[in-house]
């Protein structure tokens, strides 16, 4: 029905010449300031050192101190924005430079990788025409999203149309900040680190009901209102989860999480096995990816909450999903799987490069999620999160903290208490699982018994009989 | 501390806080209402975290930007007529004295009191490392009752919800 009515066609010139010319100076300024950090820390032009490219934090921490003995020598040169100005604006400058790049950049390869393993998955090629391997796709994409026409339905609330697919982008990229990819190398190293990531996460939700409410459509509405439950519901079980690990490191600050994991040489995921099952289920949850994408299931409501963007605003919507994602993976690599540290390599081998191994091989859980389960139904979404994850989590929760207030006061070596402690946490995780599931009513399907109602309804039966009636469960 | 940055960050934030406030009051859609209600509530997190509060500014962000407005969309949603009309209310007058009174009431207040001789008796010889550490402190030693109550009093209220909503099975 939507695609009946008539868009309102924009007016050919939408942006402004002035604001073209300030995009293109970012572009370049962006651009340049890569390459200056390139020159900067690979060929070490400052005080003719060579800088050891393993670790980044040490060439950018020089380069602060390097840039703060500058500023002292000419003393009341924009003195009044403080002492370290110059130090703090290029370190910002840099590090917010270095995020956007690898998201940035991630993104472009991530929209390749996904797809391909996808089409692995399902015995199929993936995209394979454009460029070698199909590799440039991506741009292709994107050239092909920039070129659409965008289009804005005639009901629609113009602001609120318009600002929501820059508005969701937002805390994709902040959420970036506090993930820790060296010794010293996290662009926002707050002391709240999970709270503020809680914190910035919740706020996508205004935006995707935006979005949904402003399109003027009742499959976007109806998307937005099941995004809104779903984000809602999960953030409990996800924030619990979250929480044990805060009880038993014992911080909120990531940097703090990586390191107490490193001192005590293990995984917080050998040690809270049902803590980070429950983060990476919620969190597929709240990135609206299958199998818990009932927000824009295709089959029922077009394309959920953004039904009615098209071209780059429905390309950016896109890439936040793919960001979050990543995200996601990112969080689960910091926070169960050791971050940035592998039990000493840290030490030979640069910390991003091990953080972005784990980055990937915690996306290709989740793209392994997307390509084997099927969506599950509304319901059965909400009842597992209130029914089945709250109760288990905030179980787990009170047996963690038991855990963290011994840990605290006992006076053994941390193998034998953090070994004891991660038994107790396998064995009550599988038991507890096992039990609820069984009360919930939860069995695995030995043998199909059900009669194939489809296949009967439209008169295909004698065409299953012919495959075989025992591949499709049917009794002849 | 009083350095440029911090000072135009303040003045910033203010406006956009007050701004987005007024505007609240003033838009004829809800909805729109409720956007700027979340606006002026960030800017005020953004005024915590000038004040180095990390923990409030994020419990800010995390109830008030995120928790509060889907509670407020959802109200809006489920009321017949309410989506696009902010028209007639009862309570314009009442709301202005009410909001006058309280505004003259917390000046008062505000001019009259010493800032500097109590800030600095009260954060006298203490030095936070972090925010959260100290309230933490505090809410699970000294005002531990007050956070039992008010968890009995949450959970008391939560289960009210679900016994209002809750439907009879049918026999």
């Amino acid at each position: 029905m939507s695609s009946l009515r008539m868009g309102r066609r924009l007016p050919q010139r939408a942006v402004p010449r002035a604001l073209l010319a300030l995009g293109a100076l970012v572009a370049i300024g962006f651009v340049a300031v890569n390459a200056a950090i390139g020159y900067v820390v690979i060929d070490g032009r400052l005080d003719g050192q060579w800088y050891d490219v393993r670790d980044l934090g040490i060439g950018v921490q020089d380069l602060r101190e390097w840039l703060d003995d500058r500023n002292a020598d000419q003393p009341g040169f924009l003195d009044f924005l403080g002492q370290h100005w110059i130090s703090y604006a290029v370190t910002a400058l840099l590090g917010a430079t270095g995020i956007l790049s690898i998201v940035g950049g991630a993104l472009l390869a991530l929209i390749w990788i996904e797809r391909r393993l996808i089409g692995r998955m399902q015995i199929r090629r993936g995209p394979n025409r454009v460029g070698p391997y199909g590799l440039l796709q991506p741009v292709a994409d994107a050239i092909k999203l920039i070129q659409k026409e965008v289009l804005m339905p005639r009901g629609a609330d113009k602001v609120l149309f318009f600002l929501p697919p820059a508005l969701i982008f937002i805390p994709m990229i902040v959420a970036w900040g506090p993930i820790p990819w060296g010794a010293q190398m996290a662009y926002l190293d707050v002391h709240v680190g999970i709270l503020f990531l809680i914190a910035v996460s919740s706020l996508t939700t205004l935006a995707i009901f935006m979005a949904g409410w402003s399109s003027n459509n009742h499959y976007a509405l109806l998307g937005a209102m099941r995004t809104i439950a779903m984000m809602i519901s999960y953030e409990i079980p996800l924030s619990i989860a979250l929480l044990s690990v805060v009880l038993i490191s014992g911080s909120m600050q990531l940097s703090t999480i990586v390191e107490w994991q490193s001192t005590h040489n293990v995984w917080l995921a050998a040690l809270l096995p049902l803590a980070m099952f429950t983060y990476f289920f919620s969190s597929t949850a709240e990135l609206n990816r299958t199998p818990n994408d009932i927000a824009e299931a295709e089959s029922e409501i077009v394309a959920g909450f953004h039904t009615e963007y098209s071209g780059m605003k429905f390309g950016l919507f896109y890439a936040v999903e793919l960001g979050n994602a990543l995200f996601v993976a990112a969080l689960t690599a910091t926070l169960f799987l050791g971050g940035w540290t592998l039990f000493g390599l840290e030490e030979w081998i640069p910390g991003y490069l091990i953080l972005g191994a784990k980055i990937s091989a915690a996306y290709f859980l989740l793209v392994w999620l997307r390509g084997t389960l099927p969506r599950f139904r509304l319901d059965q979404l909400m009842k597992f999160a209130w029914q089945f994850l709250i109760p288990l989590s905030l179980l787990n929760l009170l047996i963690v903290a038991v855990e963290a207030s011994l840990f605290a006061r006992w006076q053994v070596k941390g193998i034998v208490s953090l070994g004891l402690f991660a038994i107790v946490n396998w064995a009550a995780a599988i038991i507890l699982v096992r039990e609820w599931a069984r009360r919930m009513g939860y069995r695995p399907e030995r043998e199909a018994v059900r009669q194939p109602i489809l296949t009967r309804g439209v008169g295909g039966l004698q065409a299953a009989r012919r495959l075989g009636a025992s591949e499709l469960g049917t009794q002849p | 501390m009083d350095s440029a940055g911090i000072i135009v960050a303040f003045w910033l934030l203010s406006a956009i806080a007050v701004g987005s406030a007024v505007g609240v009051f003033l838009a004829r859609n809800l909805i729109h209402a409720v956007v700027l209600l979340v606006l002026s509530f960030v800017a005020t997190a953004g005024l915590f975290v000038t004040l180095s509060a990390d923990f409030i500014a994020a419990a800010q962000v995390l109830i008030y930007a995120g928790a509060i407005p889907v509670l407020m969309v959802f109200a809006v949603m489920l009321t017949p007529l309410a989506g696009r009309d902010n028209g007639n209310s009862l309570y314009v007058v009442p709301g202005v004295l009410l909001g006058g009174a309280f505004t003259v009431i917390v000046a008062i207040v505000a001019i009259d009191a010493e800032w500097g001789a109590a800030g600095a008796t009260a954060l006298a010889g203490q030095s936070f490392e972090t925010t959260a550490d100290a309230i933490g402190d505090a809410l699970l030693g000294r005002y531990v009752l007050a956070f039992e109550v008010a968890s009995v009093l949450l959970l008391a209220a939560l289960i009210g919800a679900i016994v209002l909503v809750r439907e009879d099975e049918p026999a």
